[in-house]
Order: structure tokens, then C-alpha cells, then sequence
């Protein structure tokens, strides 16, 4: 019988580039294969050209459905051929119903009148054969972001796909979130679907999968069954490289403390009352990486915004930077006290996409490193391939625009634009999110050096081995209130995640 | 090598944002946009220069320096104005009251003409800037959108000059502010500008390659040096010799130069210039850079306001004369002046040099339609047309690859 689908020998190219380099991929009925590779290995590029995205004719090889050769000219005719993308991206609209953004375009009608009846049963169907507790007339803006991408493939399965590509599905969602995504996935292979699975969080890649593919620089490296690979073997593959430990080992002498926060509280500003940060205090010292961990929604980035000025609900909290009181009332007094702040989700909040990579960097320290009304471009060009240098950012010149870089370089050039704050006290907010293994370790690496030369840092990330990994010492947040503080021989990952869920309540004294 | 490989594809993920290809250049496609943008205002120009050639004109009357000081001096309000508007569009913000406050600030200058020339010039461009420091702290510290707050704006102030003029028309009589609108410089003076102007870009060329010498930042080529400065001056001779074969440059036309120069200075080489490009690409990412977004928005529709007022005077001293329908429509001229030059309407990108050209282009269909007798309806289509066209072909530009 043939394979649910086969590509064979795919080249796509771009202008100057081989994106695709002869790649070679098939799924059977009844599987989860598994595509990894690091950002820009051509994982995204192969999937567009299976979905349609880059149509027949702009790519060479050959597509087969069911043992049928596919010339997908659309999105649409790839998704009539029963090919389903979730893109990492929601694609929903929040004002509508669940139901109304399952069948979104392809709405039953009869002489083109909605009927809504019909829709809203039909949606409730499919949400109930995924064993979703989800009323199909709810808006989607009221679900929470797991349950969102849950719609998203209750969207794809509605259009009765066979074929469906998971991109980063859990990279928002909480671990409990990603439990039941991976139950109805198991489930869906059991009804005889193909799943590809895109992702860069190999511990879930191992489990889920029956094949994995490693990706790099446009190349198939290897296509083999799950059980005979570990995660040291597919790293290596990936990156091309042995690794042996991607937490370079440190040994930091925290000296004396450098920030204190004491008592923070925040509330949702949408939702008097109701606090998201309670009473939560910390210091970190010079040459000390502070890791703060929690699950999602634990209040973890409200505190930072809120220590920054940031936050709008921020209700009480004394600062102290070197000994020394600080008031903060807006993100510029935290920065004139010696405080970065890497910021989470870097296109949102990082980055000014449609400008130059030295604006962005020199745009948090402007006045200090170009002047303080009148600018000098000629000292921030210096200072800004200083910068690209010192960090490795990789871009043709310092005046290639921001939003062309890959998310690895994106994430530099936030981490080096604080830098050029010269701040005592880094705040890093999930650092390496969405980035790939190569420039992960860079990061790392830029990490432990700087705190090596004295910076204090805090560092918020959701990826508990990297907080194990890196942390000199580890707070653990639990519905906005510490719960628990750990020295790094204490802190294994049984005990912060017992303090993290709620569990355990231990503080040992710093 | 297997980085580069990942970046070069990396870096074409969004070919459109950066560079493009044209052969073997490489060219930024903000500076494609701007020959673009060159050409179309130069075929329109050979256009009606074509279409106007008579008896009288055996070369054609469009480009004859008379009908060209006319055409910078319809030009010079639209341009100030442009000028103003770019600061609140790259802002990410929009003005529409700015037609209204034309009229208001004309009307109070023609009122307060009894105190003396500088009490009624200093009175306009004053309610100019109360207006929009107003305008902009309701924007910027209330949180009303900029769109209604101008177009609560737009009907506010014609209403006000309404109220205050009881309607009727106000006569300019101080010689002056008439003069403002019309005069001309001496050819003389004409002249010793040009050379103070070549002087400055000289002087402003070679700073400019010391500085990067000091820096250690490669320098431009002497070929390409000496063309930076014959460019320009050539420039400036052409136009100051046409200009003096028709009497001399327009007074107006001084004060857009000069307006435009500052406009350029302020948005290219401030940081109060770079804060509003910041706020205008990501408000969010310039806030926790520690910019001071709500003062520069307030701080922007403030200068927008006093240009208001400059342009008033400038409308006013032209017009001879303050009517309460003064500046109608004005606003919608200055932002297709903006968006017909690049600007984009949502935030982080444009420049003065492009919202002059935008301005150079409107005054040019304008003033070419009204030379071959064109109906005033069929001026009004066409003017919409060119709108709607200059950003589509920018926008089919941009996504092609």
C-alpha cells in the first residue's frame, strides 16, 4: 500500500539561496513523524511547499497523496486534498464563536445564507469527538492560549484532514495544556491520521513520535524509528555537531547584593481584585544568575514588567539597586537605575522590525552613546558593529533591517541593545524562546560570561533545564506567590516543579 | 560555510522590507520608491509641458519660470503642512483638524492685526500650538484615538472661527502680512542666498567625511564626494537663476525651504526624531526602551500646530484675506502629500523629502490641470486616482520579490 504521502527529492530555491536541497519525506496512515532541525534548516520552507503556500511549479520534486501525484496550485487545494497546517501563529479571531472559527470560509450555506443551526452543531461535534469541554458559541478570546490552539486543530480536523502539520504547538502552551494535546493526538493516530510534528522540544518530540527526521541546511541528514534515537543523537544531527553539554559548567561567586525587590504586588488591570502578583520579594547578587521559574500564568513576566515600570496594575513594591532605594515609575527610571530588561516575545515587545539593526541596538542608551538631542550616527554605527561583533549577530552590515534576521540574531540584538545600557542588573525574560539550538547555547554562553564580569542577572524561563542549567540559585513562582527558593545543589527538577504546581512550600534563607 | 548559508536565507525571508535586486545592484527599496517617485513626478511635468505649448509658448508654458513660482507658491502650504503631519504620521497618529485650524489660526491673525504685525503672526502660530498641544494630550494622556480627536478637532475649530468671525470675511490690511504670501527676493539676495547654501553643503560634506574618518568608518570615494557636492549646487543655481528670470524666489517658497530643512534636521538627526520614528514602528517595544512615548506624541502634534499657524499666515497673506472657510480640505491635502511619498500611514517610515515631493506632485497636477482648463470635477477624480494609484504601485512593488 502507498504511503500517505510521499515527497521525494525536493529543491525549492530563492533568489541566491537552495532553501531545499533534494529533501525527501514520507508519512504513513497511522503515524506522528516527527521534523527537527534549527531555525533556517528549511523545515518551515518544506512544509510551505507541501501546503500549498509556494505552489507547483515554483518548486522541483514530486508531491504523492495516497500513491497520486499532487500539484497543489493553492492553500485551498492542498487543504481540499486533506492537508491541514497549524501554523505556530493563531489564525483565529477572537470576536468570533468557536464554531464560527472552525468553519470560517467554508460556512454551510444554502443559497449563500449561514445556517447557524447547523454550524453550531456540527462544530460541537468535532469539539466533542477531540473530548474537548469546550461550548462551540463561545467567543475565542475568552479561551485561554492551550485551549485556542486546541480550536485551531478542532479547525483543521473539521476540514477532515488527513494529513496534519503541527508547528511548534506547544511552545505556549503549560504543560498540563500540552498533556491533553498530546492524549488527542495519540488518539488521532489511532483513527488512521498522519501527523507531522514540528518542534524544537526534543524530550516531547521522543515521546510522541514513531519517526523523526533531522533537517540541516536544506538536507534530509536522517530519517530513523524514534526507539533506536536520544536526545544527545538527534541534537548531534541537528546541529552537526557533537554536544556534549549545551550548559557550559559554572562556578559564579556571588558577591554582595546588587537589586532587592521587596513585596511586589500586581493586579489585572482588567480584573480589580484579582491579584496576579502577591507579596513577592527577591534580591540577586553581583556575578549571580537568579533563575525564576513557574508555569505559565504563574505571574512571572507581571513581576518583571511590574519591577520595571511597565506594568499598569503594579500596587505596591520597594526597589533597591546597590543598597539604595530607586523609585520607579516608568521603564526609563528603571534604566537610569541600572536595570535591562531582555523583554519576552521579541517581535511584540523587543524589537522595531521595519528599522535598522543599529537603531534598535543604540535605542535603549540613544542619549548616552549618540547624544542627547542631537544624534550622531557615526558613533552609534561604531558602537553598533561593536555590538554585532562582540554578540556574533550575523547580517550583512549594521543597517540590514531588523525583521529580515532569524529569530536567533533577533534575540541578540535585544540582548545586545540592553547591553549598551551598561545596566548592573540584567532582567532576561524567556531568552531562547523560539530559537534554535546553535544560537541557544550563544545565548548561554553570553549569559555566564556576564555574569562572570560581575552583571547580576535574573533569569525567567519556562524551560525548566535551562533555569537547572544556569541558575546559581532559583525562585519558583506559583500563582503570583513565591513558593519556593532553591541553591542550585538543592534545586533538582522534582522539587521545583513540586513548588512550581503548588505542592511544596520550603524557603531556604539566602 | 554553513552559517552564511542560513543567514543569506534567513535574510531573505522578507526581501521586501530590505533591499532589492536590480541586475547586479543592490538597491534599498526605500531609495528605489524615491526614483520612482522622481520619475512619475517628471513624466507628469513633461506631460504638461507637452500639452501647454501655444503660439505663444512654442516650448510649452508649464515649465516657464513664471507658471513655476506660481506652482511652488501654491505648493509652499500644502508643504509645510506636509511637513507637520509626517512628525504625528510617523508617530503612528493621524490629524485631520489641521484644515479647520488653518482657518482658525488665519481668522485670530486677521483679528489681531490691530496690535501690530508681530503680536498677530506670534498669535496664530500661539493658537497653533495651544490647539494641538491639546489635541495631543488628549491623545497621548487620555487615550482617545488620534482620528477622533482631530476629526472632533476638524469640526471643533471651524466652528470656533465661525463663532468668533460671525462669518464674514476679514480683510488682511497690513502690507506685510500680505507681503508674506506674495514678495519676492531681490535677485540679489536670491544670489547671495545660493552661495550661502553651496557654502553649507560644501562645509556639511566635508565635516560629514572627517566624521566617519574619526570613526574609522570606511569613506566615500573622491568621485563620489565631488558629485555630492556638484549635485546639489547645480541644483541650487538652476533653480535660483530660474527663479530670478521671473523676478525672484517667492517669499513662500523661503519659508517652506526653511521649514522643510528644520522638518529634516528634526526627524534625521535628533533623538526626539528617532523617539518618533521608535514609537511609530513598535509602541510597545519603545516604551520599555524607555522612551517617553505619551510626551512625544503630545510634543508632535504640538510642532504640527505651529506649523498650522505658519501655514495660516502664509495661506492668509496669499489669499489677502481670512475667510471662516479658509484651509478646507487642507488636511487630506498634506496627508496624501505624506502617503504619495512614502509615508506609511502606519507608523516608523517616511521622510520630509518624500512628503515634499508628495506636496510637488499634488501642486503639479493642480496647477498643470488648471493651465489646460480642466473642469474642477474631473481635477477632483484625477487627484483621487494618483492617490489611490501612488500607493498601489508602492504596495505591488513591495511584494514582489
Amino acid at each position: 500500500m502507498a504511503a500517505l504521502l510521499e515527497m521525494r527529492d525536493i529543491f525549492k530555491r530563492f533568489p541566491g539561496v537552495l532553501a531545499l536541497d533534494r529533501v525527501s519525506f514520507d508519512l504513513d496512515s497511522g503515524e506522528i513523524h516527527a521534523l527537527v532541525g534549527e531555525n533556517g534548516a528549511g523545515k518551515s520552507t518544506l512544509m510551505n511547499v507541501l501546503g500549498g503556500v509556494y505552489p507547483h511549479g515554483t518548486y522541483e520534486g514530486e508531491i504523492r497523496v495516497n500513491g497520486e501525484v499532487a500539484r497543489f496550485g493553492s492553500v485551498r487545494a492542498a487543504e481540499d486534498a486533506g492537508i491541514a497546517i497549524v501554523h505556530q501563529e493563531l489564525s483565529l479571531i477572537p470576536e468570533f464563536s468557536i464554531a464560527e472559527n472552525i468553519f470560517l470560509g467554508r460556512e454551510p450555506r444554502r443559497i449563500g445564507i449561514i445556517q447557524v443551526e447547523d454550524l453550531y452543531s456540527r462544530a460541537q461535534r468535532v469539539l466533542d469527538e477531540l473530548h474537548l469541554k469546550l461550548e462551540a458559541h463561545l467567543p475565542v478570546g475568552y479561551l485561554g492560549i492551550g485551549q485556542q490552539h486546541l480550536v485551531e486543530i478542532a479547525k483543521a480536523l473539521a476540514r477532515n484532514a488527513r494529513i496534519l502539520v503541527l508547528d511548534e504547538p506547544t511552545a505556549a502552551l503549560t504543560d498540563s495544556e500540552a498533556d491533553v494535546l498530546f492524549v488527542i493526538l495519540r488518539r488521532l493516530r489511532e483513527s488512521g491520521a498522519g501527523i507531522i510534528y514540528i518542534s524544537h522540544k526534543l524530550g516531547e518530540v521522543l515521546s510522541l513520535s514513531d519517526r523523526i527526521t533531522v533537517l540541516r541546511d536544506g538536507r534530509t541528514v536522517s530519517t530513523d524509528p524514534t526507539k533506536t534515537l536520544d536526545t544527545k543523537v538527534v541534537i548531534a544531527r541537528m546541529v552537526g555537531r557533537e554536544v556534549t553539554d549545551i550548559f557550559p559548567t559554572t562556578h559564579h561567586q556571588p558577591d554582595n547584593v546588587v537589586f532587592e525587590a521587596r513585596g511586589v504586588t500586581v493586579e489585572d488591570p482588567n480584573v480589580p481584585g484579582k491579584l496576579l502578583v502577591a507579596n513577592a520579594s527577591f534580591s540577586v547578587r553581583r556575578g549571580e544568575v537568579l533563575g525564576i521559574a513557574g508555569l505559565v500564568g504563574a505571574g512571572r513576566s507581571e513581576l518583571m514588567m511590574a519591577i520595571f515600570g511597565a506594568h499598569p496594575g503594579r500596587l505596591s513594591g520597594e526597589f533597591f539597586v546597590a543598597g539604595s532605594p530607586v523609585a520607579i515609575h516608568h521603564p526609563s527610571d528603571a534604566i537610569r537605575s541600572g536595570i535591562g530588561f531582555v523583554t519576552e516575545d521579541r517581535k511584540r515587545f523587543g524589537l522595531l522590525l521595519d528599522q535598522t539593526i543599529v537603531s534598535n541596538l543604540t535605542l535603549a542608551a540613544l542619549k548616552r552613546l549618540s547624544g542627547p538631542l542631537i544624534t550622531h550616527p557615526d558613533a552609534e554605527t561604531v558602537a553598533g558593529e561593536r555590538s554585532m561583533k562582540e554578540l556574533r549577530i550575523k547580517a550583512r552590515s549594521v543597517f540590514t533591517v531588523a525583521g529580515t534576521l532569524s529569530g536567533g540574531n533577533q534575540q541578540k540584538v535585544v540582548l545586545a541593545k540592553w547591553l549598551l545600557t551598561d545596566p548592573k542588573v540584567l532582567f532576561l525574560d524567556e531568552p531562547t524562546r523560539g530559537i534554535d539550538v546553535g544560537a541557544k547555547q550563544e545565548i548561554y554562553q553570553q549569559i555566564n560570561r556576564l555574569a562572570s564580569e560581575g552583571m547580576a542577572i535574573v533569569l525567567v524561563s519556562s524551560e525548566l533545564p535551562e533555569v537547572l542549567g544556569l541558575a546559581d540559585r532559583v525562585v519558583v513562582l506559583h500563582e503570583g506567590r513565591i513558593t519556593g527558593e532553591f541553591r542550585r545543589e538543592d534545586a533538582t527538577a522534582e522539587a521545583v516543579m513540586a513548588a512550581a504546581t503548588g505542592h511544596a512550600a520550603e524557603r531556604v534563607s539566602s | 560555510m554553513t552559517t552564511v548559508d542560513r543567514d543569506e536565507e534567513a535574510g531573505l525571508v522578507a526581501p521586501e522590507l530590505g533591499e532589492k535586486r536590480l541586475g547586479r545592484w543592490r538597491v534599498s527599496t526605500s531609495a528605489l520608491r524615491a526614483y520612482t517617485m522622481v520619475i512619475a513626478l517628471i513624466a507628469i511635468w513633461i506631460f504638461f509641458q507637452w500639452k501647454t505649448v501655444s503660439d505663444l509658448y512654442p516650448y510649452g508654458l508649464f515649465l516657464h519660470p513664471v507658471n513655476l513660482a506660481n506652482l511652488l507658491k501654491q505648493m509652499s502650504v500644502t508643504g509645510v503642512l506636509a511637513v507637520g503631519m509626517l512628525f504625528v504620521i510617523v508617530a503612528r497618529q493621524i490629524d485631520l483638524s489641521v484644515g479647520s485650524l488653518v482657518g482658525l489660526a488665519g481668522g485670530i491673525a486677521a483679528m489681531t492685526q490691530g496690535w501690530g504685525l508681530l503680536p498677530a503672526f506670534a498669535s496664530a502660530i500661539v493658537i497653533g500650538v495651544a490647539v494641538g498641544a491639546l489635541q495631543g494630550t488628549l491623545v497621548a494622556y487620555a487615550n482617545i484615538p488620534s482620528f477622533i480627536v482631530t476629526l472632533g478637532g476638524l469640526l471643533t475649530w471651524r466652528g470656533v472661527i465661525l463663532y468668533l468671525s460671525k462669518g464674514e470675511t476679514i480683510p488682511v490690511r497690513l502690507p506685510v502680512f500680505r507681503q508674506l504670501g506674495v514678495a519676492l527676493l531681490t535677485p540679489a539676495s536670491g544670489i547671495a542666498l545660493a552661495a550661502i547654501a553651496i557654502v553649507a553643503v560644501v562645509w556639511l560634506t566635508i565635516r560629514r567625511q572627517r566624521a566617519r574618518r574619526r570613526h574609522g568608518l570606511p569613506v566615500a570615494s573622491t568621485a563620489a564626494t565631488t558629485a555630492r557636492i556638484v549635485v546639489p549646487s547645480v541644483l541650487i543655481a538652476v533653480f535660483i537663476y530660474l527663479m530670478n528670470m521671473q523676478g525672484g524666489v517667492p517669499l513662500p517658497v523661503i519659508v517652506l525651504l526653511a521649514v522643510a530643512i528644520a522638518g529634516n534636521f528634526l526627524t534625521q538627526s535628533t533623538t526626539f526624531g528617532r523617539y518618533l520614528y521608535a514609537i511609530g514602528s513598535n509602541p510597545d517595544a519603545a516604551r520599555l526602551s524607555g522612551v517617553n512615548s505619551q510626551m512625544h506624541i503630545q510634543s508632535a502634534f504640538a510642532l504640527l500646530g505651529a506649523l498650522v499657524g505658519i501655514a495660516s499666515l502664509l495661506h492668509t497673506g496669499r489669499v489677502g484675506s481670512a475667510s471662516p472657510d479658509a484651509g478646507t480640505l487642507m488636511e487630506l491635502d498634506a496627508i496624501a502629500a505624506c502617503v504619495i511619498g512614502g509615508t506609511s500611514l502606519m507608523g516608523g517610515r517616511g521622510k520630509v523629502s518624500g512628503a515634499l515631493l508628495g506636496a510637488l506632485v499634488m501642486a503639479s497636477l493642480d496647477n498643470g490641470m488648471s493651465l489646460l482648463s480642466v473642469e474642477n470635477a474631473t481635477q477632483y477624480i484625477i487627484k483621487g486616482m494618483v492617490l489611490v494609484a501612488a500607493v498601489g504601485f508602492d504596495m505591488a512593488g513591495r511584494r514582489k520579490s
